[in-house]
């Protein structure tokens, strides 16, 4: 494959990132609006070509005469060569799952662009101030985004991860004189920086270990046939689990260094994915503006996590002790930001407990993912699920979005009964609920399902658990949904001023997106996004593949519980009526804890405040104030006063000067004879 | 006699032809077209500098003249190190050689340089003691009459006259110990003293002799104590000279100096020089540090900062590895981009204002915030703060000291680090004045002239870009 477009996918971004960034506000807004649009435009098109041309073309680099998928390096230049053995290279590597992220992220980030040609203006046309500097960082963070999939190494992975970090605090506290966004910027990046350093550490260990960084060296999957592929390395994972056995410390507080590796890299997956306990960034990042929160908090950055989990899945299947773990957490976290947002009122924190939530639905099935079972289910359904969740949530932000900008508020107290008003938003709105909620035909409903059928073939209990989450969600999108649109009527005091569908701008994304969600469903995954490369099913793709190979005893179940749970949102927060009032006056313990999070927040103020920075900070403080800048004052006092002391050597005589060079050279040469002879 | 060894002196013959060619249209060109001398000698050798880099070059190295000339890939690519620098040099002379009282006589100023370059060529380039006292003496007394470039100003005379009368001391003692070195060994070949040193072991005549050999650079390289005639000649110079000596005589004077010692001495590396240059380099970038601090005129300032820079030059030397080549080679180039920065916007406000003193930096950040900038990215670099070259370059020379691995070259690194936050001290002084102290804006806006420019935006992407595009260091890793 030619490099040309590969390479222009990722200059683009930083080539438009870096133009509006020094020249924006030279820049009218519009043109800085449309001159980013189309930048990402060209790469939504460089990368849907490469992409298509990975998956489709039949290319013997991509895949082999039997039908399994490879992974190519596209190019991979050595950028910083320490030694032999210790290079960080700098390439983009093409496999399914990275050909996938490069349809999901130029998707969503050309929408989110399109979206905030409407949205960062307000209702007389105005734009808002920074404007540019806002396209410079969507377009920073899209170049960084694609970094991150296409990259060839860990360590690239974990520079382009840190570049995201930083373009998602930047936007985070894009309204930079509000104090609560600054705040929620600073929470954002302290937080995902404390899990980074875990994954800066799991890198290590691993790369300490296998003496390499390249994903080609540590995944490539133990598969047979491989050997014969110039492009992969023949190190297997097997491979690397024998040098970790073979090393002289093998086992570290009583779990395999391999393990730690693992557990810490996943430890920088829960960072930036917002697992339980590192989740409690990710609702108060929402105070970004609305489409940030659709692209990066929704559809892709957050899920980075997975994406990093999936990249080393290969490792993580030698050591099913750190897939236990994941799934624990994943699982956890499903459930408690489910309920979390049965209660919340903020449009926005309901739809970022749910993309929590479904994260961790992703992570919980790549978890239970063995190949054993159905030719690892779970990892296939785990992509399935972030390809339709970032379209669907997308979608439901950028409705979200639509809501803020018509109503100037974020809580559903202030919407109430909007359906007529806003005939668009609505319908695209309920898609989205009705793809989340998992129901057929929409996108949710066949990967959530693929997901339960993983689930169930690894264990009864996480079945019934995340069954039951499916259920939450169902019931929480239809409440949320509900309260916007139906409740009770609107009151419209002045008929000029009522709620009004947005510019075509914004209106057009959400069309795409909910039309994208109706039919993402029927992608044929299973024949392009396996953990090996290899179809999982004999046979053809074609557009009723999923609904073929549909395991209906599960799927029969998960929607009628969705269904069941659908209802009883219906019966409670259709109309307005005492019922929601009477169940929670009935459980207000549990209500008051979902409310506040289970105190999450609290729990990690009292922490840092009380013991970290009393016990820890202060006594530092000592030191670095009495010992560490008294040093330094020393080292200024010591230096000035020689400096005075010798300023008389320049005394501008040249005889002098001769002097003592004559001197210096005699002196040199002398102390050097009595001292080495 | 084989003529056809001339061929593997490319550079040097590239070099003189563009000096004949410039030589020969300041003689016969007419009075009126003289204007275009300074673009033909810039085009002309520009021509050269590319040439440096044809990869035929590589392919085209060895001996001459029965071993007393040698060119190899390291030396061709330091050669092209410096051609980078004398180019940038040259572009940055533009303006200044305009002026009414130095235009009669710019053709002269491009020939001179161009012939101590050819001086420094054959310095970098000799195997033999002969050769390397010719290219050390072209590279030398040129620069007196370069210094002296500015005849209606009194501190350009004073200035001249100090470097000559140094100089000349200088080369006696080298030429003293010179001869020290044939009595003991009979031979002036690197190699054969190399040979001999190694038979005989080390004696007193041979430490002393090497003693006045490292003097003798030492001046050119303005290593502590050997550098007093540095901030007076840097000061009184016009600032294209003071900007050629301070890079290109230095970075050339570097390369021969790590040569001489390592090829002809290298086998007395531990007995004798190492420590002598161990002291050398603790002296001259403390002293170094210590005098910069307190100077307020912007290029006496640098003279000092230059002393400085040239002692964690040495670290590379006393590496004696194939790594404290390569670092000592990228520092010399990253040093040639920013001290050139630095120069570059002093020279274009001395032009524009004659002004030179840092107290009149004052508040350059409101009126020229340009010029402000680059003058802060060519201090940032110089002290050494990520992610500028400056910072890749002091972490590659201490890499390559470390990697020699004894315990004293640690504390060696350890205090040369102390330095280098002394160092950023007086650098941020700059920085302070330019952007902090606003209060009086001495220096009015002015636009300066488009040459100089060019040369600051080369120096501005050679600072942010040589030390994050990596092919660089490893063009000179392959080269070295």
């Amino acid at each position: 494959m030619d490099i040309t477009l590969p390479l222009l996918i990722l200059v683009i971004p930083l080539f438009m990132f870096l133009l509006l960034g020094l020249c924006g506000m030279k820049m009218s807004h519009r043109l800085a609006g449309t001159l980013g649009t189309l930048g990402m435009g060209t790469v939504l098109v460089l990368s849907y070509i490469t992409a298509l041309t990975y998956f489709y073309s039949g290319a013997p680099e991509f895949i082999t005469q039997a039908g399994e998928r490879l992974q190519y390096t596209v190019f991979n230049v050595t950028w910083l060569q320490f030694t032999d053995s210790l290079v960080i290279r700098l390439g983009f590597l093409l496999d399914p799952i990275s050909a996938m992220m490069l349809i999901v992220i130029p998707t969503i980030s050309f929408m989110v662009h399109l979206y905030s040609l409407g949205y960062m203006r307000d209702h007389h046309g105005v734009y808002e101030h920074g404007f540019q500097r806002f396209y410079a960082f969507l377009s920073l963070f899209s170049f960084s985004m694609l970094g991150l999939v296409v990259a060839t190494n860990i360590f690239q992975m974990y520079i382009f991860w840190e570049l995201v970090g930083a373009s998602s605090y930047l936007l985070i506290g894009f309204y930079y004189k509000k104090p609560s966004a600054v705040s929620a910027s600073k929470k954002a990046f302290i937080v995902t920086r404390f899990a980074d350093l875990g994954f800066l550490i799991g890198i290590l260990i691993l790369s300490f270990y296998t003496g390499t960084f390249n994903f080609a060296d540590l995944t490539s999957a133990p598969v047979d046939g491989i050997a014969n592929v110039s492009q992969v390395s023949l190190t297997t994972a097997e491979g690397i689990k024998a040098m970790f056995t073979n090393s002289p410390a093998p086992m570290f507080m009583g779990a395999s260094v391999m393990t730690w590796a693992l557990v810490l890299i996943f430890m920088g997956g829960m960072g930036k994915s917002a697992m339980m306990p590192l989740h409690i960034w990710l609702p108060d990042a929402m105070e970004g503006p609305t489409p940030v929160s659709a692209l990066i908090h929704a559809a892709t950055m957050v899920v980075a996590g997975v994406y990093l989990v999936a990249r080393l899945f290969p490792l993580y299947l030698m050591e099913t002790a750190a897939l236990d773990i994941i799934v624990v957490v994943g699982a956890l976290t499903a459930f408690y930001a489910a309920m979390v947002a049965c209660t919340q009122i903020d449009i926005k924190r309901v739809l970022a407990f749910s993309t929590i939530s479904q994260i961790a639905f992703m992570m919980v099935s790549l978890g239970v993912a063995r190949p054993e079972f159905h030719h690892g289910l779970g990892y296939m359904a785990g992509m399935f699920h972030l390809f339709t969740h970032a379209m669907f949530k997308a979608l439901l932000f950028l409705c979200a979005g639509a809501l803020i900008h018509a109503i100037g508020s974020n809580d559903y107290t202030a919407m109430h009964g909007l359906r007529k008003y806003m005939p668009i938003t609505h319908i695209t709105f309920l898609i989205g609920c009705l793809a989340i909620a998992g129901i057929i035909p929409f996108a949710g409903f066949f990967s959530k399902d693929e997901i339960l059928t993983a689930c169930f073939g690894h264990s009864i209990v996480w079945y019934i658990w995340m069954s039951l989450v499916a259920g939450l969600t169902a019931f929480y999108m239809f409440r949320l949904y509900y309260l916007i649109f139906w409740w009770k009527e609107h009151k419209v005091h002045d008929p000029h001023h009522a709620p009004h569908d947005q510019p075509w701008t914004m209106t057009l994304p959400l069309v795409i997106l909910a039309a994208i969600s109706c039919v993402a469903g029927f992608v044929p995954f299973g024949f392009l996004v396996t953990w090996n490369g290899k179809p999982m099913f004999e046979g053809h793709a074609s557009f009723f593949t999923n609904l073929e190979h549909l395991d209906w005893s599960v799927a029969g179940i998960s929607l009628a519980v969705a269904i069941i749970a659908i209802l009883i949102a219906t019966a409670m927060y259709k109309k307005e009526n005492p019922l929601p009032e009477k169940m929670r006056n009935a459980l207000p313990r549990l209500w008051d804890w979902c409310y506040h999070r289970f105190y999450w927040d609290e729990l990690y103020q009292f922490i840092t405040h009380k013991i970290i920075f009393g016990c820890i900070c202060k006594p530092i403080a000592w030191f670095d104030r009495h010992i560490i800048d008294g040093a330094m004052d020393g080292l200024a006092y010591v230096t000035n006063k020689a400096s005075v002391a010798i300023k008389g050597f320049q005394s501008g005589k040249i005889q002098m000067y001769v002097w003592f060079y004559l001197a210096g050279a005699l002196l040199l040469g002398a102390i050097t004879v009595i001292c080495l002879i | 006699m084989d003529y056809s060894q001339f061929l593997v002196m490319k550079q040097e013959i590239a070099l003189l032809v563009v000096f004949l060619l410039v030589f020969l249209c300041d003689t016969f060109m007419p009075k009126r077209s003289q204007g275009a001398i300074g673009w033909i000698s810039i085009i002309a050798f520009a021509v050269a500098t590319v040439f440096g880099f044809c990869p035929d070059l590589i392919y085209a190295t060895g001996n001459a003249f029965s071993g007393m000339y040698s060119s190899g890939t390291a030396e061709i690519a330091i050669k092209n190190v410096l051609n980078i620098g004398a180019l940038i040099v040259m572009i940055q002379a533009l303006r200044w050689a305009q002026q009414d009282m130095v235009k009669v006589r710019r053709g002269e100023f491009y020939e001179l340089l161009l012939v101590t370059l050819f001086g420094m060529y054959l310095m970098i380039s000799s195997r033999h003691f002969l050769l390397f006292v010719i290219g050390l003496e072209t590279a030398s007394l040129p620069l007196a009459a370069m210094v002296a470039f500015d005849k209606h100003r009194y501190e350009s005379h004073e200035a001249a006259v100090k470097y000559v009368l140094t100089a000349v001391f200088s080369s006696a003692i080298f030429l003293l110990g010179l001869s020290f070195v044939y009595g003991l060994t009979g031979t002036l070949y690197f190699d054969g003293i190399a040979v001999a040193t190694m038979a005989s072991g080390i004696s007193t005549l041979l430490v002393i002799s090497l003693a006045f050999v490292i003097a003798g650079i030492g001046f050119k390289l303005s290593l502590v104590p050997f550098h007093l005639w540095t901030a007076d000649v840097y000061q009184g110079a016009p600032t294209p000279v003071t900007s050629y000596l301070s890079v290109i005589s230095k970075g050339a004077a570097a390369f021969a100096f790590l040569i001489v010692l390592w090829k002809a001495f290298g086998t007395v590396y531990s007995q004798a020089w190492e420590w002598m240059l161990y002291a050398l380099i603790i002296l001259t970038i403390t002293i170094g540090n210590l005098f910069a601090m307190r100077q307020r005129n912007m290029k006496r300032f640098l003279a000092f900062s230059s002393i400085s820079q040239a002692g964690y030059i040495m670290l590379g030397v006393i590496a004696f590895n194939s790594l404290g080549l390569t670092a000592l080679m990228y520092y010399v180039l990253v040093y040639i981009f920013s001290n050139l920065a630095a120069f570059g916007v002093i020279g274009a406000i001395e032009n524009a204002t004659g002004k030179v003193h840092m107290d009149d930096y004052k508040g350059l950040y409101k009126t020229n915030p340009r010029l402000a900038f680059t003058m802060m990215l060519a201090m940032f670099s110089l002290a050494g703060i990520p992610p500028f070259a400056g910072f890749f370059s002091k972490f590659f020379i201490f890499t390559g000291a470390i990697n020699q691995g004894s315990v004293a070259i640690y504390v060696l690194v350890l205090i040369a680090l102390i330095n280098t936050i002394i160092s950023l001290y007086y650098y941020l002084l700059v920085v302070k004045a330019m952007f902090i102290s606003q209060d009086d804006c001495t220096i009015a806006n002015f636009r300066s002239a488009c040459s100089e420019r060019f040369a600051l935006w080369v120096c501005v992407a050679g600072i942010i870009g040589v030390g994050i595009v990596s092919c660089v260091y490893n063009y000179l890793y392959q080269m070295a």
